[in-house]
């Protein structure tokens, strides 16, 4: 800079208007007593397999609706809505992940208040939905036992901005030679304290404590990661 | 390749920010990244090339202050920078941590202006 420039102080979050949606969304989902979940992952590492075995188990008990992002094609909602709860699909066109203004469009002409457990399914990507705040109260990230158990060293931001991982597939470890101990280690080195379930939709195991920590956060009220709520 | 629309976003508030400040000489937008934002600076900064032309600002640079990730440690009850984003852990004593102090950042800090005609006070030189 030379002598005839100057700097003039701003301060503003570069994500302002997102944060600031999430907050009001945040709040609004806690009014409503709606319990919001979202999930992170790769494609392919069984989010929507996952979800429709939740919905599928909590519907028994609560009402439950989903919201699922994808580039193109509303091929997700369409299986979700097999677990014959309301479903929505958000077609991202080229974004890729979702923002908070789309889950506020997305949620035009329901009445949350009327919801127990509200999903939301990003776009299957590691990378880019970390950085937006949905106004979830719980991030889920997901990742499968045959992608390998350093995962969560490569792409340590989402899981590091994620509340609870699962571990998907399990009942394709013994195949794929899946060291537990190790994927835990990745996790704990860059989110340190994550609780983390092994679960597989195929065979239903682990899928009863991953509904009990979901149940309980009901029991809690509706808190969330303090460090992605600006 | 979300840093684009990270880039629209920076230069629609530097916009909005000049104009409060009836600046119209912008040499370029002042940053600071964390590690844990998940932007990926050299992309943002081929983004920001690409978005500044047909924006407001079509002249301003990006000049971006890489933020260190710091944690505080419970056991040194101090705050650590950390030396890996793949491992939260205290330098000195090795305890890990999720208290995240910074490492999160994405935000303008400043807007470089040439100093001609301004008369805000929040200018320092």
């Amino acid at each position: 800079m030379n002598s005839q420039t100057r700097l003039v102080e701003v301060r503003t979050k570069i994500l302002k208007q997102n944060d600031v949606l999430a907050r009001e969304l945040r709040e609004r989902f806690r009014q409503d007593g709606v319990t919001v979940v979202s999930l992170v992952s790769s494609p392919g590492a069984g989010k929507t397999a996952l979800l429709e075995d939740l919905l599928l188990r909590l519907r028994e008990n609560y009402r439950v609706a989903a919201l699922v992002g994808d580039l193109a094609t509303d091929n997700d909602a369409r299986r979700l809505a097999r677990a014959e709860v309301p479903t929505k699909q958000i077609t991202t066109g080229t974004v890729c992940h979702l923002e908070a203004d789309m889950v506020a469009d997305a949620l035009q002409g329901w009445n949350t208040d009327e919801l127990d457990f509200l999903f939301i399914e990003n776009v299957g990507n590691l990378v880019c939905p970390a950085t937006w705040d949905l106004g979830e109260a719980l991030r889920l990230v997901l990742f499968s036992v045959t992608e390998g158990e350093d995962k969560p060293l490569k792409y340590p931001t989402i899981f590091n901005t994620a509340d609870v991982a699962v571990i998907t597939k399990m009942d394709l470890a013994a195949a794929v030679e899946f060291d537990a101990a190790q994927a835990k280690r990745s996790l704990q080195s860059v989110r340190p304290g994550i609780e983390s379930f092994d679960v597989s939709a195929k065979t239903g195991e682990g899928m009863a404590e991953l509904l009990e920590r979901l149940q309980r956060l009901r029991g809690l009220g509706v808190a969330g990661n303090q460090q992605r709520t600006k | 390749m979300h840093e684009l629309s990270i880039a629209l976003n920076i230069l629609d508030i530097a916009a909005e920010e000049a104009e409060r400040r009836n600046i119209d000489c912008v040499e370029a937008v002042h940053i600071k990244l964390g590690p844990l934002s998940g932007i990926v600076k050299s992309a943002l900064l081929s983004a920001f090339d690409l978005a500044r032309e047909h924006s407001a600002l079509p002249a301003a640079r990006l000049v971006v202050e890489d933020v260190p990730i710091v944690i505080y440690c419970e056991h040194c009850q101090a705050e650590q920078p950390v030396e890996s984003i793949q491992e939260l852990v205290c330098p000195v004593c090795r305890t890990p941590s999720n208290h995240v102090v910074a490492g999160r950042e994405m935000e303008i800090t400043a807007l470089e202006v040439t100093a001609l005609e301004i008369t805000d006070p929040d200018i320092k030189a």
